[in-house]
């Protein structure tokens, strides 16, 4: 069975038509790919999943269960987890506090742990972490946030546009932290419009095309795929 | 024309005319007059005239620091403090002249050049700027004439009316009196000495920067000291009359006014002590800076403990009437450490705190009175009270959160600010007026009883303040780093990304302003047994502006800046009763001179020092 399973969903923008129809799949230890050009419905779907906002029509399915209408609060404890887009650290807080707002869904006593693992997984962050998270760099930024996302111990993390605004070098540097987290066993719902980046560490992958599923392949099928080619990847 | 056009130039004509404007304006609006009621200095100087030496005092000063980093020579300097002298009393001068039987023709001769004046600078600008001759003639006699109408019936009114008192009321008999210096009957006398007076105010505030460093600060200090120990002498008078005998109060003091000698003496004491400060302060912290910390940590103890000790004697030390006004601020402070739960940790702008604060004082008195309107006539205390009028407060900020909560910023502190209107006029209503008495209010309100006495005096109530406010100081501190504070404030920084760390934002928010309710209760249930009556017209929009100015200006999110705010935003103008239509005026000056020089508050917490100097690396926190 999917982890989670994206079965017809509308969703409106007031009555605005963002999403027409929605349908995916994600099974545990994945990493899949959605790729889509701008406005093609890739954070209405994130924003779905997320219970940020509620699809009209059809389920969202995770672990068997439908989550369609819970809110996105309590999402976070059962194990899905989202890095937003343009980041969305808390500026003014320390980068541990940011770290320790993640794991504000939980209550064991492992946190101190886990605080450990993500120092291990982006030193940077620790030689920083008292430091406002608004001084970081636009990378240490990113990976702050990826960071404090697997403070909440997530079996589904959902990243939307991981690579915004970064320098190519730095981009490199997201993908291969998102392929070891995924290397750890948390499943990755990608959205990204680095088609290229994306879908070279994906398994399978999904295009969005004005809020429908225009494509769905594995991921080197769809880097071979004429049209994606043209359209996502600038290849004539 | 090229000197007028300099840098220097400009710098000295931009600060004459703004401390001339300010002379001028306080006259205009009466300040001057009022302030000359109170004397610093017996017989010597009064507020008022202090306001005339200290504005090209200040600017002499602050101008010379300008010129110097403009790179000037110091005879520059003090030319330039001359000329703010000079540019300080010329517009109060001309009114003076405008105002005389003498030379009332200037006025006249003035308002009919004025549309000349203005019709040729327009035309001027045209010609320059190029334009054909006949179109500035045709835009010089438009002008003339439109300028001309408004002066001319200007010129009428004073014709009929006969003086400047027609249009601004304040140029009046007091106010010539005192810019004067009490030379009313010999303008030209009078003119002279308030021109020399500021001359030689604004030189000395350039010959001021220009002094060495120790020298320097030390009289700064004693001129600092030795004016506000006058500006303040009743509340000065009120603490030494609870400590030192009458015969030597009447040595220091004739009535409420510092004697010359006194205040002499005190300028001399006051600067040695600054030049000591200033030669031997550094080395004071530095020591303090290199002892070891154990030492350090007993230190502060000791600190700590003195300080405790002193609150504990503070109404003692100060007396009746100054004991009033602690405890007057301590309500203040009470509610501004509430209100900055939902203002300074979660972000929500709340305007309508107000709310709490008239509910803890209506639950008190109707509860404990013994008038008319008591539901119990003395069954419930004091004590028994306070508790419920906490809750009755969390139960209204609830009440009022719940249709409030989708709504963000702006949005929200209006609808809060509508809620504070609902209940000042809820409290006056007919409608509740068998309960809460209406206009009249609820009466006789029993003191509280602790262990048998009575705690009907300020120095008693300050008691309760005390522990109340210490109470509260605590608990916000303990919020400030505890979960519940912590995800109020990363619903501050995003609502989204809050809620995306597994936040139940709706909860959270409906929390802060339950809280944040609490202690307005507390504070309106002292406040209602402090004064034994509660009328509606305590009851205003005022109390949340009061509440939430001092969380400003103190420093948003800092308790101990709220501490300090409440002292200078309520302290002071209680101290300074007999100005107090002036209050809001001070009050819009002090906050926009905060949000210029100082816009993070006086004692700003980490997190808001940030906020402000975006781009300035913040100091690490925790760091040595």
């Amino acid at each position: 069975m999917a982890l989670l399973e994206v079965s017809e969903i509308h969703t409106y923008y007031g009555n605005i038509h963002a999403l027409k129809g929605v349908s995916f799949e994600v099974d545990s230890g994945e990493i899949i790919a959605l790729i889509g050009a701008n406005g093609a419905g890739k954070t209405t779907t994130l924003r779905t999943i997320s219970g940020l906002m509620e699809p009209r029509e059809g389920a969202v399915i995770y672990e068997g269960e439908d989550i369609s209408s819970t809110r996105a609060d309590l999402l976070v404890a059962k194990g899905i987890s989202m890095v937003p887009e343009g980041r969305g650290v808390f500026a003014k807080l320390t980068v541990e506090e940011n770290l320790d707002m993640g794991a504000y869904v939980r209550r064991d006593g492992d946190i101190k742990d886990d605080l450990k693992n993500a120092y291990s997984l982006f030193p940077r962050l620790e030689e920083r972490k008292k430091q406002f998270a608004g001084t970081l760099s636009g990378g240490e930024q990113q990976m702050l946030a990826i960071a404090r996302a697997l403070m909440s111990k997530p079996r589904l993390l959902l990243l939307d546009e991981p690579s915004m605004g970064l320098a190519p070098v730095l981009v490199d540097g997201v993908f291969e932290t998102v392929q070891r987290i995924a290397s750890e066993g948390v499943t990755i719902l990608l959205v990204e419009q680095n088609a290229h980046m994306a879908l070279q560490i994906a398994d399978r992958g999904y295009v969005l095309q004005s809020g429908e599923v225009a494509i769905s392949d594995t991921a080197a099928n769809l880097q071979q795929n004429e049209t994606v080619q043209k359209t996502y990847l600038g290849i004539d | 024309m090229d000197l007028l056009r300099s840098q220097t130039a400009k710098t000295i004509l931009l600060l004459g005319s703004l401390s001339g404007a300010f002379i001028l304006f306080t006259g205009a609006v009466g300040m001057i007059a009022a302030f000359h009621e109170r004397e610093v200095v017996d017989r010597f100087i009064s507020l008022g005239q202090l306001l005339l030496i200290i504005a090209p005092f200040v600017t002499g000063y602050y101008a010379a620091g300008k010129l110097r980093a403009l790179g000037e020579d110091s005879p520059v300097l003090l030319i330039g403090g001359i000329t703010i002298g000079i540019m300080t009393a010329a517009p109060s001068v001309i009114l003076l002249l405008f105002n005389s039987d003498e030379f009332r023709f200037l006025l006249d001769l003035t308002l009919r050049l004025i549309p000349f004046a203005a019709a040729s600078i327009f035309a001027w600008r045209l010609h320059r700027a190029g334009s054909e001759t006949q179109m500035a003639i045709a835009v010089w006699l438009v002008v003339a004439v439109l300028v001309g109408i408004v002066t001319f019936s200007f010129a009428l009114i004073f014709e009929i009316k006969g003086d400047l008192r027609s249009v601004l009321v304040n140029i009046n008999r007091e106010w010539v009196d005192v810019v004067t210096f009490d030379n009313r009957k010999d303008l030209a006398r009078g003119i002279g000495a308030f021109s020399l007076i500021s001359v030689v105010a604004g030189f000395a505030g350039s010959i001021l920067y220009l002094m060495p460093n120790l020298p320097r600060r030390a009289l700064i200090y004693g001129l600092g000291v030795t004016v506000l120990v006058g500006a303040f002498g009743e509340t000065v008078r009120l603490i030494l009359q609870e400590n030192i005998d009458r015969d030597t109060l009447k040595e220091i003091f004739r009535r409420d006014t510092l004697r010359q000698n006194a205040a002499l003496a005190l300028f001399i004491i006051s600067t040695v002590a600054g030049f000591l400060w200033a030669m031997f302060g550094r080395q004071a912290r530095e020591s303090f800076h290199s002892i070891n910390v154990s030492q350090r940590r007993s230190l502060n103890i000791i600190g700590l403990v003195i300080f405790v000790v002193f609150m504990l004697a503070l109404p003692w030390l100060i007396g009746r009437t100054l004991s009033d006004v602690a405890v007057t601020i301590g309500i203040f402070v009470l509610m501004g450490l509430g209100l900055n739960i939902a203002i300074g940790l979660a972000g929500l702008l709340d305007l309508g705190y107000v709310t709490n604060y008239a509910v803890g004082a209506y639950i008190l008195a109707v509860l404990t009175s013994i008038g008319p309107l008591g539901l119990f006539k003395g069954t419930f205390t004091f004590w028994m009270v306070i508790p419920l009028a906490l809750l009755a407060a969390m139960f209204a900020g609830f009440i009022f959160a719940v249709p409030v909560l989708r709504m963000r910023g702006d949005y929200l502190a209006i609808a809060t600010l509508g809620f504070g209107e609902i209940i000042g006029k809820l409290a006056i209503s007919d409608w509740l007026k068998p309960l809460i008495g209406g206009a009249q209010g609820v009466q006789a309100i029993p003191k509280p009883i602790l262990l048998g006495a009575e705690l009907k005096n300020p120095e008693q109530l300050y008691y309760i303040v005390l522990v109340a406010s210490l109470v509260c100081l605590f608990v916000s501190i303990r919020l400030n780093n505890s979960r519940t504070g912590r995800q109020w404030m990363a619903i501050r920084e995003d609502e989204d990304v809050a809620t995306a760390m597994g936040i139940d934002t709706a909860r959270a928010k409906l929390l802060a302003f339950t809280l944040s309710a609490a202690t307005g209760g507390v504070a309106g249930a002292i406040f209602a047994a402090k004064v034994g009556t509660v009328f509606p017209n305590s009851f205003t929009v005022f109390i949340s502006i009061n509440v939430l100015s001092l969380i400003i200006v103190g420093g948003i999110a800092s308790n101990p800046g709220i501490v300090v705010g409440a002292i200078v935003l309520i302290g002071m103008p209680e101290l300074l009763r007999e100005f107090s239509e002036f209050r809001f005026l001070l009050y819009g000056a002090l906050l926009i001179l905060m949000m210029i020089k100082r816009p993070q508050g006086l004692i700003p917490s980490k997190i808001v020092t940030h906020e402000v100097r975006t781009g300035v690396k913040p100091k690490l926190a925790g760091a040595e």
